[in-house]
């Protein structure tokens, strides 16, 4: 897993292709055009870009009107706004209105960094979730393939979806030749027996690093890529657990509302077993550099790894 | 081009099937949406290129009901276009009903935009008007507002960018009625002056009597005519107008009819009705 690149970049160069074979796709940011990657876009095509200024909840309202009248439009700022300052306007005028519009939001989770808590969007999936289903689509990417995928999917995709990406550079995650993306499944990427690890986004290569020490240490794991938080790929998630019996959820998101939530409610509906929510806990971000925060919030591939063993010893 | 008698009497009508269709419902908003019928009378009968025949029609002009609570007023109005039959409006609010208790575009036939949070709505309409100018359609989009409404910040996100976008073919109209629910504008939190707001965001502004289909027709054709600035109709209206025991007064805002305020209320729209007819 040397070569890395940050979901957002993927974002920015599947914008100009999705420019180049779709005339309806239009792009709005609000004065972050260069952190999220849409300044691409906006140089090959000026009169399909329009930067919204730092105004979100205009940015979302006109993206609905130009969703109702058949354009496309990805609608891009930083998670926190997107979600928080824009929260009502995405539920009533988009996704109420059930208005094709895509939600590309970077800068989610706590691998923003030094710009510290007030800008680490920790409760961006919850907000998201909490809309119902087919309303709204909820995609988090493990990495830059997997981004360009769901932003290329989405545009075929009527209906609004909410695209969780990243500020930090993530490593490519390795995969069989014989796999294909697959809009709302979720991926086996490792075989194991003793437990099942489910990971989302950033968190998914750290993830991949644990099962290897878990192997290491005598212990199967099973890896889930879960890049589909809402519709949860039920099926994939039940059928693993039915063998393993003991999950682990790993998030840079809140534990409350998130993929740890979403699968505590799915098991203890449909398959209750031991699990454990591995996220932030109770608190707000703070500045530091992305490896600093994952450690002090205990979600590096050891604290996984530890969890996991611990889980299997009980 | 009807004539303004015709106007008058779609008015009148629409007016007792606001009347009537709230009384049924026992819930719901009179007040501004009696404030909204010369409006969106002129609208409907005289300026919107729509086709009740083809609610979908691609190239026709938008309306957002940015006010949603006038719900009322616009399915009268749609009723009386011909969108749906007028006697669908004693659904109004009802479980199952197409027409809820604020508009919903997935549900009424002629409804734009799904609307009903104050504020949203003149956004949308930006980016329609935006869309329309990139689809190289024949589209106008018009928007009506509360006055209230502008209390909503985002109100002036949104202005600051139709005149930043050189948004000819975008109308506001406010109906200015002066009135939400805990008061008067003047006493919960004052947006005035409205001319010199609109004008320092760069809107091309006219003001009219609400109620005069002759003055709305002339500010709205004035707004045709502007090619790269936004129009906004600050029209002067009275809050339950029609209806004397309503008028100006905020408690109508959002009071249920009881049959008894609704007989009395039908009672005096047919009697100015026949005022009218007489004169």
């Amino acid at each position: 897993m040397a070569e890395k690149k940050a979901t957002r970049t993927a974002y920015g160069e599947a914008l100009l292709k999705l420019g180049e074979e779709n005339p309806k796709v239009v792009v709005l940011d609000a004065d972050l055009s260069q952190s999220t990657r849409t300044n691409g876009f906006g140089k090959k095509y000026p009169h399909r870009f329009f930067n919204m200024g730092i105004a979100e909840a205009n940015l979302m309202g006109a993206a609905a009107g130009m969703a109702s009248l058949g354009l496309v439009p990805f609608a891009s700022t930083f998670a926190i706004f997107a979600t928080g300052r824009a929260y009502e306007q995405i539920r009533n005028t988009i996704a109420y209105a059930d208005l094709n519009v895509k939600i590309a939001a970077t800068h989610a989770g706590l691998t923003v960094g030094e710009d510290g808590g007030s800008h680490q969007a920790l409760e961006d999936i919850g907000l998201m979730r909490g809309l119902p289903h087919p309303r709204m689509v909820v995609a988090v990417p493990a990495d830059a393939a997997e981004a360009e995928q769901i932003v290329q999917e989405a545009a075929n995709f009527v209906g609004p979806v909410y695209i969780r990406l990243g500020r930090a550079d993530v490593p490519f995650i390795p995969r069989s030749t014989e796999y294909s993306f697959t809009w709302g499944a979720a991926q086996l990427l490792r075989q194991g027996e003793d437990i099942t690890i489910c990971a989302t986004g950033y968190m998914v290569h750290i993830a991949w690093e644990a099962v290897d020490m878990l192997a290491a240490a005598g212990i199967s794991a099973e890896l889930l890529n879960i890049p589909f938080i809402k519709p949860l790929d039920k099926d994939t998630i039940l059928s693993s657990i039915k063998h393993t019996q003991r999950v682990v959820t790993v998030e840079e998101h809140s534990i409350d509302n998130g993929l740890g939530s979403a699968l505590a409610e799915l098991i203890a509906e449909k398959a209750p077993c031991p699990l454990e929510r591995m996220g932030v806990r109770g608190v707000f971000g703070e500045s530091g550099k992305p490896e600093e925060l994952l450690a002090r919030h205990g979600l590096t591939a050891a604290n996984i790894a530890e969890t996991c063993r611990r889980m299997v010893a009980r | 081009m009807a004539s303004l008698q015709e106007l008058t009497q779609i008015a009148c009508q629409i007016r007792q099937d606001i009347i009537s269709s709230l009384a049924e419902a026992k819930s719901g908003h009179p007040g501004g949406s009696l404030s909204a019928v010369e409006i969106l009378t002129a609208l409907y009968f005289e300026v919107l290129r729509v086709n009740p025949e083809h609610p979908a029609w691609e190239n026709r002009d938008r309306f957002v009901l940015a006010k949603g609570h006038a719900a009322p007023a616009l399915y009268a109005t749609l009723a009386a276009k011909g969108f749906f039959p007028t006697s669908e409006l004693k659904t109004l609010r009802r479980l199952g009903s197409r027409l809820q208790g604020h508009p919903d575009a997935l549900k009424t036939p002629g409804v734009d935009l799904s609307t009903g949070s104050l504020g949203q709505g003149l956004s949308a309409a930006v980016g329609m008007a935006l869309a329309a100018r990139y689809l190289q359609l024949p589209t106008r989009v018009y928007a009506l507002l509360g006055d209230g409404e502008l209390q909503e910040g985002q109100v002036w996100e949104a202005a600051m960018s139709a005149s930043h976008y050189q948004l000819g073919g975008l109308v506001a109209i406010i109906d200015h009625n002066g009135l939400q629910i805990d008061g008067p504008l003047a006493s919960v939190l004052n947006p005035m002056p409205l001319d010199a707001k609109f004008a320092a965001f760069g809107w091309e502004v006219i003001s009219c009597d609400g109620h005069s289909f002759p003055e709305l027709l002339t500010a709205l054709a004035a707004a045709q005519k502007s090619q790269e600035q936004p129009t906004v109709i600050i029209a002067q209206t009275v809050k339950g107008k029609g209806v004397k025991f309503m008028e100006g007064d905020p408690d109508w805002h959002g009071k249920a009819l009881t049959a008894d305020d609704a007989v009395k209320a039908l009672a005096q729209l047919q009697q100015s009705i026949a005022a009218k007819e007489e004169g």
